[in-house]
C-alpha cells in the first residue's frame, strides 16, 4: 500500500513538538517519518530508545515528547528489554489474558548504541528471531556526549577523539559494514535509508514491520552541529550522501540484495566532503591522499553492491 | 510552566499524560522565522515532512500556518520549499512589526 503524504498529513504526530532536539535535528524527521508510517498501516507501536541524542531530548522529566508506550534503558540493552516486552506481550496472547492487535515494536537506537555498545545484544535478538524492528539514527559519532568518534564514523572525519593536527588527519578507520554483518547474522529484512528519500524510507518501514522477524534498518542522520553544517541543510546533506553514493540506498531482504534508488549521476565525493565542516581538512593538498582513499572506499563499495545486487 | 512540588508528584517517576512536551515553548530559541506565502502554496506537505517539530499546522491537507510556540527557526522548510514561498526573516523584525 503506497503511502500518500495528502493522507498521513492528518494524523496527530507520536511524537510532539516541543521536544528539546537541536536546530534541524533529523533524527526526529525519521522517527516522524516511521511512526507516521506504522500509524497509517493502522498498527499500534510500542517504542523503546537506548541512551542517545533521541532519548534526552523526547524526555525531560517531568515532560515527554511521545505519544506512545515507550521505555527508555541503557546503552547496551533496549533491544534486550523490548525483546522481553515482545516475549510477554506473545505470552500473554496466547494465555488469553491480552487480545492479539498485532502491536509493531521498535527500537530507535543512535549509531553508538547501535554499532559498538549493544551491538552484542542486537544480534542477541536477531538470533532468536523475535519481531522487531530496529531503526538506527546513524549520525556518524557520539553526538549526545560531544562528537566522539564512533565504529559509523568515515574515515578522515573530525571528531574530538579524533582531533585535526599534526599528528592525527581527522578518524585513520573506515565505518564499519553492519548491514552486512547482520546480513550474515541471518536477519530476514535489513535495509539503509536516508530521511530525504521519504516514499523509500516508507516503504521498507512498512516491509520490515510486515516481515515475520527481527528487521533492521540504518538511516543516515546528517547531523548540523556534529557535522559541522548550516542547520537548514539537514535534507540536502542527504541528498548528497546518497548522490556521492557515501550512503547507498538499499535493502537486503532473506540474503538477497537489492538497490531501491540509484543517484541520478553518481557525483564525486568531494562535493560531499567540502559541504561539511568535519571535512575541511581533506582539502588541504597534504591530505588529498584521504580525500583519495575514500573515493576508492566508495566505488569499490558501489561496484560490490551492484554486483551483489544483480 | 510551573513544577510541580515533591508533595504534588504522583508516585514513582511516572509522567500520566502523553506527549506533553508541548507545555514547553521552543520557540522562545528562534533567530530566524519562517513566512509562508500562502498565496503561492501548492500544498505539497515537504515541509510538513521534513519539520523536525512537527510545527507546520495542516488542517483537511491543507497548510495552514506555523506553530510559532514551537517552532526552533532552523529553516529546513525554506530550504526544501520546492515553490521557495517560505521566507526566513528575522524574529526580532518580526516581534518589532507584532508590537506596533
Amino acid at each position: 500500500m503506497p503511502i500518500k503524504l495528502k493522507e498521513i498529513c492528518n494524523q496527530e504526530d507520536k511524537i510532539a513538538s516541543g521536544h528539546r532536539a537541536c536546530h534541524g535535528c533529523p533524527e526526529t524527521i525519521i522517527v516522524r517519518q516511521v511512526l507516521h508510517t506504522i500509524t497509517a498501516m493502522g498498527k499500534p507501536v510500542i517504542a523503546a530508545c537506548p541512551t542517545g541524542c533521541l532519548e534526552v531530548c523526547t524526555s525531560p522529566y517531568p515532560q515527554t515528547a511521545w505519544r506512545v508506550p515507550w521505555i527508555h534503558n541503557a546503552f547496551e540493552n533496549a533491544s534486550s528489554t523490548l525483546a522481553a516486552a515482545w516475549s510477554t506481550y506473545k505470552h500473554f496472547v496466547k494465555l488469553g489474558k491480552m487480545e492479539d492487535r498485532d502491536i509493531k515494536f521498535v527500537i530507535f537506537g543512535g549509531d553508538g548504541a547501535t554499532y559498538d555498545i549493544g551491538l552484542q545484544f542486537i544480534s542477541g535478538v536477531i538470533e532468536r528471531g523475535q519481531h522487531i524492528l530496529y531503526v538506527c539514527l546513524n549520525n556518524e559519532a557520539y553526538m549526545n556526549t560531544g562528537i566522539q568518534r564512533s565504529g559509523a564514523t568515515p574515515l578522515g572525519a573530525w571528531t574530538t577523539t579524533t582531533p585535526v593536527g599534526k599528528v592525527l588527519p581527522g578518524k585513520t578507520e573506515h565505518r564499519k559494514d553492519i548491514v552486512g554483518m547482520f546480513v550474515a547474522n541471518g536477519i530476514p529484512y535489513a535495509a539503509q535509508a536516508a530521511p530525504h528519500a521519504w516514499r523509500d524510507l516508507m516503504t521498507k518501514v512498512q516491509k520490515a514491520v510486515s516481515i515475520e522477524g527481527p528487521s533492521y534498518i540504518d538511516v543516515i542522520a546528517p547531523c548540523p552541529r556534529g557535522w559541522r553544517f548550516p542547520m537548514d541543510q539537514t535534507i540536502y546533506m542527504s541528498r548528497l550522501a546518497v548522490d556521492t553514493c557515501m550512503w547507498p540506498l538499499y535493502e537486503v531482504e532473506n540474503g538477497k540484495y537489492r538497490i531501491t534508488t540509484r543517484p541520478l549521476e553518481k557525483k564525486p565525493v568531494i562535493e560531499y566532503l567540502k559541504a561539511q565542516g568535519r571535512f575541511g581538512h581533506l582539502l588541504l593538498p597534504e591530505n588529498k591522499h584521504i580525500a583519495d582513499e575514500l573515493q576508492r572506499k566508495v566505488d569499490q563499495d558501489w561496484e560490490e553492491l551492484q554486483r551483489r545486487a544483480k | 510552566m510551573r513544577l510541580k512540588s515533591w508533595k504534588e508528584l504522583e508516585t514513582g517517576v511516572v509522567i500520566l499524560e502523553p506527549g506533553n512536551s508541548v507545555l514547553y515553548r521552543t520557540g522562545t530559541w528562534r533567530t530566524f522565522r519562517p513566512v509562508i506565502d500562502m498565496e503561492k502554496c501548492t500544498h505539497c506537505m515537504f515541509c510538513w515532512l521534513y519539520c523536525p517539530d512537527g510545527s507546520i499546522l495542516v488542517k483537511d491537507s491543507k497548510v495552514i500556518g506555523i506553530d510559532y510556540e514551537h517552532c526552533k527557526g532552523c529553516g529546513i522548510c525554506a530550504y526544501e520549499c520546492p515553490k521557495k514561498v517560505i521566507t526566513m526573516i528575522e524574529e526580532v523584525k518580526a516581534r518589532t512589526e507584532e508590537a506596533k
